[in-house]
C-alpha cells in the first residue's frame, strides 16, 4: 500500500549554536496537496524549506521527501522534486529559451523532450515576443511565472515555492495562483510557504509557524472555526500575539 | 549637515559589520608588508655555481676558496667537462660556471695574464650581470693582493659612500614602494566596489534622488574608507620604523599630510573608476587588472624610472604612486622638507582633484 | 555528461556576452604585455652624475674626462663645493658624485696613491651597489692608463699580475631584459585573469541565487564544477596563445623549448588556479569579499614568485613559503622551456610538485563545496 504523504516530517529540529531555529516540529503533506507553509519572517519557515529541499540538513528528527530519507538521499529526492526560490533565479543574462534549455537540460531531459516542454511552456505563457529576450529584460510578473514554470519542466512529483508572489501586482497574483491549481489538479503536490494570509485561503491546508515551532495545522475553514475569525489574517494575528 | 553625517555613519556600519573583508583590509598589507620586508631583496645571496677547474693548481684553488668564502655565492656542484654545462643550466641547477683553463697557474707565472671564464645563465640578465660583476670584483681583489709586492702602480682609491643607505638595505627601496603600492590598490578598490555595489543593488539612485548632493554622496562614501586607509598607512610606517628600522629623517607631520593627499587621490580614482563600470565584477576587474600591474611595474617601485624608454617615462607621470613613492622616499630616507617635493605634491593635487571632478560631473550627468 | 555541456554552454554564452568584461579580459592583457614589458629593465643607464674638482689639474681632469667618455654616466654638473653637490643630491638631481680634494695630483704623485671620495644615492641598494661598480671599474681602468704616464725611472720596471675574468652570457647574449620579463609578465596576467574570473564567478551565482537553484536540481558536484571551470581554463590557454604569439612577433622572445610542451604544462598550472578560485569562492559570501581575498594571494604570489626579485636571495623561510607559490613554478617553466629549450626531464621535478599542487587544490575545493550545508 503506497504511503500517500509524500512529505513526512517527525520531530524536526535545526539549531544554529544555541539557537533552534526551527524547534521540533512535525507535520505530514499528502499527495496532490497545496499545502501552505505559513508564518511571519524569521519564524523558521525558509530554514525548515531549504531542509527539505534537500540544501540544509537537520539537526535531528526524522524527514522523508518523496520517499527518500532526507539525511542520506538528498539526490534522488532532488530528482523528484522542482524549487522557486524567493529570487526567482533565473539567468538574467540569458534569453527565455535558454534558460528553459539550460534548466532542462540540468535535470537530464532529452533535446526533443526540452523542444517540446518549451513550446507548451512559451504557449501557456504567452511569451512568444520575448522567447529571445534576456530575462532580465522582462517584467516582474513574467519572470515570476517562468520561473515557476521552469521548475516543473521536469515534471516533478512536488514543487516547492518560497514567497512566489513577493513584488507582484494582484492580477498576477491571481493568475500566477491559478497556474498553481492547474499543476495540482495534474496531481503535483504544492509546497508553498507565503507571508500574504490570503494567500492560505486558497490552501487545502496550512501550518503556521511562531518562532520556530508550528502552532496551528489545519485546513483554512476548520482555523477559522476554531480561532472564530472571518479570515485567515485574523487567525495570524491571534497566534502571533500568542 | 545632519543628513550627511548619517549617511557617513550608514557607510561605516557597512563596513564594520562584513567581517571578513574588515579582516582583509586590515591584514594584508601587514602581512605584506612583514613578508616583503623581510623577503624581497634585489641582493645576490647564496647564488647557486658550479666550477669546472681544469688547471686544478694552487692559483686557482686559492681563487675557488676565495669566492666559497663570499656570502654572494654557493659552490653546489663542481663538474669535469665542458658538455656539462649545458646540461646543468637546462635543468636550473646552477646560475653560472666558473670555468679556469688548462694552465691557469702556469699561464700567470709565465706570462702574468691568465683568465676565468665566467659562463652565466644569462635568461636572467641582471642576476647575470650582477654575478659577473661581483666574480670581476673577487678576481680584481685576489689581483691586487699578488701584486702586493711588486711596485705599486699609481693608485687612485675610490672611498666610497652610500649615500642615505650606508648597508644598502633593500628594504628602504621596497617598503616605501610596497606601502605606496598596497595603500593605493586598497584604496581604489574599495571605493570603486563600494560605489557600484549601491548602483548594482539599486539603492544608489534613491541616494542620488534624496536631498544630497552627488558630491555630499559621493564624499560621503569616500570618508569611511580615508579613514581605514590611514590607520592602514599608520601601521605599515611603524612596521617599518620598528621592524624594519626604516629612519624618519624627516617631519612625521609632513608624511602623515601627504599620506592623507595620496589617499585621497587613490580614493578618487576609484571613484573614477566606478563611474565606468557597470557591475561590482567590472569595478574590480580595473582596479586590479587595469591597476596592478601599471602601478607596481610603472611607479619606480622595483624598475628604475630613469631606464624606461621615453614613452613609458611619459606614462609613468600619470601613475599617482610614482609621485608618491619619491616624496616618501625623500622624506624618510632623505629626510627632506616640503620645499624639494612641492612639486610632486602640486601633482599630486591636481590628480586628485581632477579625478574627483570628473566623477561628479559624471554623476550630474546622470540626473540630467 | 551531457549536462556538464549544457553548463559549458550557458558559460560561455554569458561571458561573451558580457560587453563590459570582454575588453578587460582580452584587450587589457594584451595592452599590458605589450606596453608594460617595456618597462621592465635593471639596466643602469644615464647615471647623474656630477663632481667637485678641487685640484683642477690633468690628472682630475683625465679622471672625469673617463666618466665623459663612458655610456653609463651623464655628467651634468661641476659643483663648487661638497655642500652644492649634496644639496643636488638631496634634490635627486644627481645619483653619484666625486670629491676630488685639493692637491690631490701632488699626493698622488708623492704617495703613489690617494683617495677620491666617491658618493652615492644608496636609497636603492642594488642600483647603488651597481653605480658603485662601475665608478670603481672606471677609476681602476683609469689608474692602469696613469701608471704608464706618470712612472717614474727609479720606479723597477716589474709587470704586475693580471687575472681577468670573460663574462659569457649563455641564453641572452644581449642581455636583453625584455626576454627575460615578457613569458614572466604573460604568466601573471594569465594567473590574474583566470584566478579573479573563476573565484568570481561562483560567487556571483551565491549572490544572485541562481546557485541555491542549483543546488536543488540533481546535478552532480563534479558536473557542475567542471562545467564551471571548464571555460576559463579555455580563456587560459587562449590567452597563453595570444601571448606567445606577440612576445614572438612583437618582442622576438626565442622559443627554443617544446611548444606541446609548454601547452601540456599550462594546461595543469591553469587547474592549480581554478582550484584556488573554486575554493575561495566556497568560502565567502560575496563578490568582494571573493576579490579582495584573491587579490591578497596574487600580490603576494607575484612580488615572491622570483619575477621581480631572486628566489635565491630570499631568506630560507620565505624560500619555503615559495614551495606553495604556483607562479614561482610557471615562471621557472616558461623561462626554462622558451629561453633554454629545456626539456621534459629537465622541469620533471617542477611540474610534478605542479601537478600534486593541482591534485591537493582542486580536491581541497571540491570536497569544500557542499550542495548540503
Amino acid at each position: 500500500m503506497k504511503n500517500k504523504n509524500v512529505i513526512q516530517v517527525e520531530n524536526l529540529s535545526k539549531l544554529f549554536g544555541g539557537f533552534a531555529a526551527v524547534n521540533n516540529i512535525s507535520f505530514y503533506v499528502k499527495a496532490g496537496e497545496i499545502f501552505g507553509f505559513l508564518g511571519a519572517n524569521g519564524a523558521g519557515k525558509t530554514t525548515a524549506m531549504k531542509i527539505l529541499i534537500g540544501i540544509s540538513s537537520p539537526t535531528s528528527g526524522k524527514v522523508t521527501v518523496a520517499g527518500f530519507d532526507v539525511y542520506k538521499e538528498t539526490e534522488s529526492i532532488k530528482k523528484n522534486i522542482g524549487y522557486m526560490s524567493q529570487k526567482f533565479a533565473l539567468y538574467d543574462d540569458l534569453t527565455v529559451k535558454e534558460n528553459i534549455t539550460f534548466f532542462g537540460g540540468i535535470y537530464g531531459l532529452s533535446k526533443k523532450q526540452i523542444e517540446q516542454k518549451q513550446h507548451e511552456l512559451v504557449g501557456e505563457l504567452g511569451l512568444q515576443e520575448v522567447v529571445n529576450s534576456l530575462v532580465g529584460s522582462l517584467p516582474l510578473g513574467w519572470k515570476q511565472k517562468l520561473a515557476f514554470s521552469v521548475s516543473l519542466l521536469h515534471d516533478p512529483k512536488i514543487i516547492f515555492l518560497d514567497e512566489p508572489t513577493g513584488g507582484v501586482d494582484p492580477i498576477t497574483r491571481r493568475q500566477f495562483w491559478e497556474m498553481i491549481y492547474k499543476a495540482a489538479h495534474n496531481g503535483t503536490t504544492i509546497f508553498v510557504t507565503t507571508h500574504y494570509m490570503d494567500e492560505a485561503e486558497y490552501c487545502d491546508r496550512v501550518s503556521i509557524m511562531v518562532n520556530g515551532k508550528i502552532e496551528a495545522l489545519d485546513t483554512p475553514k476548520k482555523l477559522k472555526e476554531h480561532y472564530k475569525t472571518n479570515t485567515m489574517n485574523d487567525v495570524f494575528l491571534k497566534l502571533a500575539r500568542g | 549637515m545632519k543628513r550627511f553625517v548619517g549617511f557617513v555613519r550608514k557607510e561605516f556600519y557597512h563596513i564594520f559589520r562584513d567581517k571578513r573583508s574588515l579582516f582583509i583590509l586590515f591584514g594584508m598589507p601587514i602581512a605584506q608588508i612583514l613578508l616583503f620586508g623581510f623577503a624581497i631583496t634585489n641582493e645576490i645571496n647564496n647564488v647557486n655555481i658550479a666550477i669546472l677547474d681544469q688547471a686544478n693548481d694552487v692559483t686557482s684553488k686559492e681563487i675557488i676558496n676565495k669566492i666559497a668564502a663570499s656570502k654572494h655565492f654557493s659552490i653546489v656542484d663542481v663538474i669535469q667537462k665542458e658538455s656539462s654545462i649545458e646540461s646543468i643550466f637546462k635543468k636550473g641547477k646552477v646560475k653560472a660556471v666558473l670555468q679556469f683553463e688548462n694552465n691557469f697557474g702556469s699561464n700567470l707565472i709565465k706570462e702574468k695574464q691568465a683568465y676565468v671564464q665566467v659562463l652565466t645563465d644569462a635568461t636572467d640578465p641582471n642576476m647575470a650581470n650582477t654575478i659577473s660583476n661581483y666574480i670581476s670584483a673577487i678576481l680584481k681583489k685576489y689581483q691586487q693582493e699578488l701584486n702586493k709586492n711588486t711596485s705599486k702602480n699609481y693608485q687612485i682609491v675610490p672611498q666610497s659612500r652610500m649615500v642615505y643607505n650606508a648597508e644598502l638595505k633593500s628594504v628602504y627601496m621596497f617598503v616605501p614602494g610596497v606601502m605606496t603600492v598596497i595603500l593605493m590598490l586598497v584604496s581604489a578598490m574599495m571605493t570603486s566596489i563600494s560605489i557600484t555595489r549601491e548602483k548594482e543593488q539599486g539603492s544608489m539612485e534613491i541616494l542620488l534622488v534624496s536631498p544630497l548632493k552627488p558630491f555630499q554622496v559621493i564624499i560621503g562614501k569616500v570618508f569611511p574608507y580615508i579613514f581605514l586607509s590611514v590607520i592602514n598607512a599608520i601601521v605599515i610606517v611603524l612596521l617599518s620604523i620598528f621592524i624594519f628600522n626604516v629612519p624618519v629623517n624627516g617631519s612625521l607631520l609632513l608624511l602623515g599630510i601627504e599620506s592623507v593627499l595620496f589617499i585621497i587621490t587613490s580614493l578618487a580614482l576609484g571613484i573614477l573608476i566606478s563611474t565606468i563600470s557597470a557591475t561590482q565584477q567590472t569595478a574590480m576587474m580595473i582596479s586590479l587588472m587595469g591597476l596592478m600591474l601599471p602601478t607596481i611595474l610603472l611607479s619606480g617601485f622595483i624598475f628604475p624610472i630613469s631606464s624606461m624608454p621615453l614613452p613609458l617615462k611619459v606614462i609613468s607621470n600619470i601613475i599617482p604612486a610614482k609621485w608618491f613613492i619619491i616624496i616618501v622616499k625623500g622624506i624618510m630616507l632623505k629626510g627632506i622638507g616640503i620645499g624639494f617635493i612641492f612639486k610632486e605634491t602640486a601633482i599630486l593635487v591636481l590628480m586628485a582633484l581632477l579625478f574627483i571632478g570628473i566623477s561628479v560631473k559624471k554623476y550630474k550627468i546622470r540626473l540630467e | 555528461m551531457n549536462i556538464i555541456f549544457y553548463i559549458i554552454r550557458k558559460e560561455f554564452k554569458q561571458i561573451f556576452r558580457n560587453k563590459g568584461m570582454l575588453p578587460i579580459i582580452f584587450i587589457l592583457p594584451v595592452l599590458q604585455l605589450v606596453i608594460l614589458s617595456n618597462a621592465a629593465t635593471y639596466e643602469i643607464k644615464n647615471i647623474q652624475f656630477g663632481y667637485v674638482d678641487a685640484d683642477n689639474s690633468s690628472t682630475s681632469r683625465g679622471l672625469i674626462a673617463q666618466f665623459e667618455a663612458s655610456s653609463f654616466f651623464n655628467v651634468s654638473e661641476k659643483f663648487s663645493s661638497e655642500k652644492e653637490a649634496s644639496q643636488a643630491m638631496q634634490e635627486g638631481t644627481v645619483d653619484a658624485y666625486l670629491n676630488i680634494p685639493v692637491h690631490f695630483e701632488r699626493d698622488l704623485q708623492k704617495n703613489k696613491t690617494n683617495t677620491i671620495g666617491v658618493f652615492v644615492d644608496a636609497i636603492d641598494g642594488a642600483v647603488a651597489g651597481v653605480i658603485n661598480v662601475y665608478i670603481t671599474q672606471i677609476i681602476q681602468k683609469y689608474n692602469k692608463t696613469i701608471a704608464t704616464d706618470l712612472i717614474q725611472i727609479s720606479d723597477t720596471i716589474q709587470q704586475p699580475n693580471s687575472i681577468d675574468s670573460i663574462p659569457l652570457f649563455w641564453y641572452n647574449q644581449t642581455l636583453n631584459y625584455k626576454t627575460f620579463m615578457v613569458p614572466g609578465i604573460l604568466v601573471l596576467l594569465v594567473t590574474m585573469i583566470t584566478l579573479f574570473l573563476s573565484g568570481m564567478n561562483i560567487v556571483k551565482e551565491k549572490e544572485i541565487g541562481t546557485l541555491e537553484q542549483i543546488n536543488v536540481t540533481p546535478i552532480k558536484k563534479h558536473q557542475f564544477i567542471i562545467g564551471k571551470l571548464f571555460p576559463f581554463w579555455v580563456l587560459g590557454m587562449g590567452l597563453l596563445t595570444i601571448g606567445l604569439i606577440l612576445a614572438k612577433v612583437i618582442f622576438n622572445v626565442p622559443l627554443l623549448g617544446n611548444l606541446a610542451l609548454l601547452y601540456a604544462y599550462t594546461s595543469v598550472y591553469i587547474l592549480v588556479i581554478l582550484g584556488m578560485g573554486l575554493f575561495i569562492s566556497n568560502f565567502t559570501d560575496t563578490q568582494q569579499q571573493a576579490m579582495f581575498i584573491a587579490w591578497f594571494f596574487v600580490v603576494i604570489f607575484i612580488l615572491m614568485s622570483g619575477l621581480f626579485t631572486p628566489i635565491e636571495s630570499m631568506p630560507k623561510w620565505a624560500k619555503t613559503l615559495t614551495e606553495f607559490n604556483p607562479i614561482k613554478y610557471f615562471v621557472e617553466i616558461i623561462r626554462m622551456v622558451m629561453l633554454k629549450g629545456s626539456g621534459f626531464a629537465d622541469i620533471l621535478p617542477l611540474a610534478i610538485k605542479t601537478l600534486a599542487y593541482a591534485i591537493v587544490m582542486n580536491g581541497l575545493a571540491v570536497w569544500s563545496y557542499k550542495k548540503t550545508s
